[in-house]
């Protein structure tokens, strides 16, 4: 007797449970039963389990029986003349969905070709191995498996047209690319998916060479003169939201141009952008700090002090600025209101983004890497018939990784843009290299894709041949001008003293544990010290009871609060931090006692 | 031509011995005049003393450091081998850590058994193997139960098993009854009855008395759960999963000059402090290697020499050597400060802040590289005092 679960509810037993799972499945493919439901025979724990809940994942797959699959030439005829359809081919039994725990009791070829006897389903396509995405790789099966996943995930990256609709969106942090192109080397997928409708890059002329070590690990070199043509250029989008809030007692915020009795009124510089709505005009150029919405608040605490307050009345100034270390250009304003009933004032900037050093820019084979030079086109290489490369690729980037898709695709772009037609490079069934490399041949190139070039400096042949060819290129989405941050500086935590964290408060780089441990192995002793300076202190200290002593300025003079003033105190230097330390101790009890002693 | 004495003997001392000693080899070899003698030995001094580690070298975090950077590429994967070749051991990262934290449990004990006289036949090495393998009476039996009524275990044996093992009744019940005092044995036939003497017996209590008599020794070495035949460089060694050091060099066919376990402290305790010593140098190389990491083997010398530098084997721990580190706030700043706090206020523990962490922590030169060194220097007041 062999258990049977229902959605793992015990149901009942079977005496004979292969016999049974093969009933439920020969029902169902008989449209007796769901299609929904999934039925494996567990044997280590000798139970049947069948699931009919929903949220599990499924895949369909062509029924095999006895090495033949039941999808015939004449369903494929019918289908191709729309006499059947999918649903069609479900319903009698020919395509089944398995979930995870059926598919453990299946065997499944990949292709008809490794059909056999013990096969229990078959592949619809090969190409399902792999993902929406990663079916965008073209010549996938050409490279390194890993390669493939990062090739998909810098596409989700790369900077396109996100969405039809973008002009009336108001979306956080999105970026929209200027005329981006459709691939030449493309893939079944791009045609499934509309590719062409939204496309994310640029077809480029790429040489894979080193260039003055400018491209070495990873970084790539542009070609300035392609910049200036509009390559890769995008438009960056920052919401600025400001939301006229109620509070209690019928207070409201107010959105216009603060008075100038406000209280923190900035001044009338930087509200000069500002309409009489208070808020900024469409087009206006802002930067950092510029106000963008004025809106001012009713004052923060309201009690009985206000009878006898002046300055009761006294409004606060709460406008918005542009972020720090922004700027941009007012792109489009919205004036709604929000489920609650206030008025919501939406503005967003937008920021002409063109390539600079750091900008981040991808293939479609894992291959990324950052702008490490941009060169005047006068200065780039050149090939015999005159043709500027608008990318050099380092050629280092590729023996490690095993990319070799990436290079058929150069050899594919090649003859893709000389013939003026579309590559297809869809996994298992592209155009093959070879056919490639003869067309090339045929229009008067070499083969291998490589070209005589001359050094754009002194003009100079080099002796190597060198590898050009066309290629899909994206730019992704992280770009240095988001990115940068560096302080002399600035504001520090309130407990420890210490420089605050983050890019967008203007914090402070953490010299960490292991780059102390570093200055430690260096021996610079007195640099590490400096270095940690930012919440040094001096801090009075009793000799008596070796406890923190008071300061009185107006007396200059030193005293301690437990010894009195008749005993010696002397200035230390310290960290703050260790201040913090010692006075953290003695909330717990303990009594930490320094003992001075003069260092010289 | 002759290594001159008089200079060499005016370099002992100066030169470690094994470098004079090759010095004379190669003087000798290449037959250096005088003169040239004289220079070459110069020169090799010159060498010595700069290769030697300068005052203020923070050599603890250059260690550290040598250590950590490499660890980082470690993959935590342990190596699976296939077959019966070698078992699985645990390497990487994992198996670092278990050596530095100096656990007393390591996970996979292993030794490698040398033999002083390779095995004639396959038969001579079975036998062998079968003096070292551990078999516990479970190994032996067909059948082992309760019997609920009369309270007594009844154990009935595998007759050809212990033919097969070679265990003949008398040494079996008489290491039955040397291991289990409390327990009277009879033997009846085919079957042992078992009838422990104490007074009031609980089915519990006679439950933990049959688990018991399942892990009973019985023959070979206690501890070693498997013993593999393996070629090493033309040699066949034995390796053991499970280790009992003491035991098996007192094997006569072992080569106890050779064989190793791959326990610290069942090293340090069979063998000597010195040997531990070597035992980890040897383990901690053995894991960078297979790791196909380059470390400074005077690194990994360094740590062992710390965690075995007292006579016993201490780990990294701050049960270890870091626990026992003269600062307080140097061990409160490595883990559980509030214990090593309050530990260090109930005592009244002065801190003399002598070293790095503590300088760091109140922001102070540190006492090292740069930090080191101390003016001295005669104020003009401190001269008119002494007149």
């Amino acid at each position: 007797m062999v258990d049977v679960y229902v959605d793992e509810k015990f149901v009942g037993g079977v005496d004979n449970a292969k016999e049974f799972v093969k009933a439920v499945k020969e029902e169902r493919r008989k449209n007796k039963l769901p299609q929904s439901i999934n039925v494996v025979y567990d044997p280590d724990f000798n139970e049947v389990i069948i699931n009919t809940i929903t949220g599990r994942a499924r895949r369909p797959l062509i029924i095999v029986d006895n090495g033949v699959p039941r999808l015939a030439e004449e369903h494929i005829k019918k289908l191709q003349s729309r006499e059947i359809n999918w649903d069609w081919l479900v319903r009698e039994g020919i395509i089944e969905y398995l979930d995870a725990a059926e598919e453990e009791d299946a065997y499944v070829a990949l292709n008809d070709k490794y059909l056999t006897k013990e096969h229990t389903h078959l592949e619809i396509s090969p190409v399902t191995i792999l993902g929406l995405i990663t079916s965008l790789v073209p010549y996938a099966n050409f490279g390194q498996s890993s390669r493939l996943n990062r090739g998909s995930k810098t596409q989700k990256q790369s900077l396109g047209l996100y969405a039809s609709n973008f002009l009336l969106r108001i979306d956080t942090d999105v970026s929209l690319l200027h005329y981006p192109q459709k691939p030449i080397v493309k893939s079944f997928m791009h045609d499934v998916l509309n590719y062409e409708k939204h496309p994310s890059g640029h077809n480029i002329t790429i040489a894979v060479m080193s260039c003055d070590g400018y491209n070495m690990e990873d970084a790539i070199i542009l070609n300035k003169g392609s910049v200036e043509r509009g390559l890769a250029r995008s438009s960056y989008y920052r919401p600025y939201v400001v939301e006229e809030l109620r509070y209690q007692g019928g207070l409201v915020d107010e959105i216009g141009v603060p008075d100038k009795d406000v209280k923190g009124y900035k001044s009338e510089d930087d509200y000069k952008f500002l309409e009489d709505d208070g808020i900024v005009y469409p087009e206006a150029k802002l930067k950092e700090n510029d106000v963008v919405i004025g809106k001012t608040s009713p004052p923060r605490f309201l009690g009985e002090l206000e009878e006898f307050s002046i300055a009761a009345n006294m409004r606060r100034e709460s406008s918005l600025t542009v972020k720090q270390g922004e700027h941009g250009t007012v792109d489009f304003i919205a004036v709604t209101e929000n489920e609650e009933g206030n008025k919501l004032i939406q503005v967003r900037l937008r920021d002409l983004r063109i390539p600079e050093i750091g900008d981040k820019f991808a293939s479609r084979h894992g291959q990324k890497g950052v702008i490490g030079r941009i060169v005047p086109q006068a200065d780039m290489p050149f090939t015999a018939s005159g043709i500027t490369p608008d990318l050099i690729f380092s050629p280092h980037s590729l023996p490690s990784r095993m990319t070799i898709s990436h290079l058929i695709e150069i050899i594919g772009g090649k003859v893709g843009s000389l013939a003026g037609r579309h590559i297809d490079g869809s996994t298992f069934s592209a155009e093959s290299e070879a056919d490639l490399r003869k067309t090339l041949l045929e229009m008067g190139f070499r083969e291998n894709g490589t070209e005589r070039m001359y050094n754009g400096i002194t003009g100079e042949e080099f002796s190597a041949n060198i590898f050009v060819g066309n290629m899909y290129y994206m730019k992704l989405k992280h770009m240095v001008a988001n990115k940068l941050h560096a302080r002399a500086s600035g504001r520090i935590q309130l407990l420890t003293r210490q420089p605050i964290e983050g890019r967008s408060k203007g914090g402070g780089l953490r010299l960490g544990e292991m780059e102390k441990d570093c200055f430690v192995a260096h021996g610079a002793s007195l640099l590490l010290k400096e270095r940690f300076d930012s919440d040094k202190t001096v801090v009075y200290v009793c000799e008596g009871c070796g406890m923190l002593a008071v300061y009185d300025t107006m007396k200059g003079k030193a005293y301690c609060t437990k010894c009195g003033a008749n005993i010696e105190v002397s200035p230390v230097e310290l960290s703050y931090a260790f201040k913090l330390l010692l006075d953290e101790l003695k909330a717990i009890g303990i009594y930490p006692k320094m003992q001075l002693k003069s260092k010289y | 031509m002759a290594v001159d004495d008089d200079l060499l003997k005016q370099y002992k001392g100066r030169i470690p011995e094994p470098l004079l000693k090759t010095f004379r080899e190669y003087a000798d070899e290449v037959g250096l005049s005088k003169a040239n003698q004289k220079k070459a030995i110069e020169k090799i001094e010159g060498r010595y003393l700069n290769s030697k580690i300068h005052p203020g070298e923070a050599i603890g975090i250059v260690t550290a450091e040598s250590f950590g950077e490499p660890g980082t590429q470690m993959t935590l994967r342990t190596f699976h081998f296939a077959g019966v070749a070698e078992a699985n051991v645990t390497l990487g990262l994992p198996r670092l850590i278990e050596i530095f934290d100096a656990r007393k449990d390591i996970s996979t004990p292993i030794m490698e058994i040398y033999l002083k006289k390779q095995p004639k036949d396959e038969k001579e090495l079975e036998k062998l193997i079968a003096l070292i393998k551990e078999i516990k009476f479970s190994e032996v039996l067909a059948e082992i139960t309760i019997n609920i009524a009369k309270m007594i275990i009844e154990v009935k044996l595998n007759r050809k098993r212990m033919k097969d093992l070679e265990i003949r009744d008398d040494p079996l019940l008489k290491a039955l009854r040397t291991t289990l005092k409390t327990v009277d044995i009879l033997d009846k036939d085919d079957l042992l009855i078992m009838k422990p003497k104490v007074k009031e017996l609980t089915l519990p209590g006679l439950y933990a008395i049959k688990e018991r008599i399942k892990e009973v020794h019985v023959k070979g070495i206690e501890g070693i759960k498997q013993v593999l035949p393996v070629k090493r460089n033309e040699e066949l060694i034995l390796i053991s999963s499970g280790t009992n050091l003491k035991k098996v060099i007192e094997i006569e066919e072992v080569d106890a000059s050779k064989t190793t376990s791959n326990d610290i402290f069942e090293i340090a305790k069979v063998l000597g402090i010195e040997a531990a010593r070597n035992g980890i140098v040897r383990e901690v190389s053995k894991v960078l290697h297979d790791q196909g990491l380059e470390i400074d083997d005077r690194h990994i010398m360094f740590v062992s020499d710390l965690m075995t530098t007292t006579g016993t084997v201490k780990g990294v721990t701050r049960s270890g050597i870091t626990g026992e580190k003269e600062s307080v706030l140097a061990r409160a700043s490595f883990e559980t400060p509030i214990v090593h706090l309050i530990n260090a206020s109930m005592v009244g523990e002065i801190d003399k802040l002598n070293s790095v962490v503590e300088n760091v922590l109140i922001n102070q030169p540190i006492p090292l590289g740069t930090g080191l060194p101390g003016l001295v220097t005669k104020m003009k007041g401190e001269k008119e005092d002494e007149q």
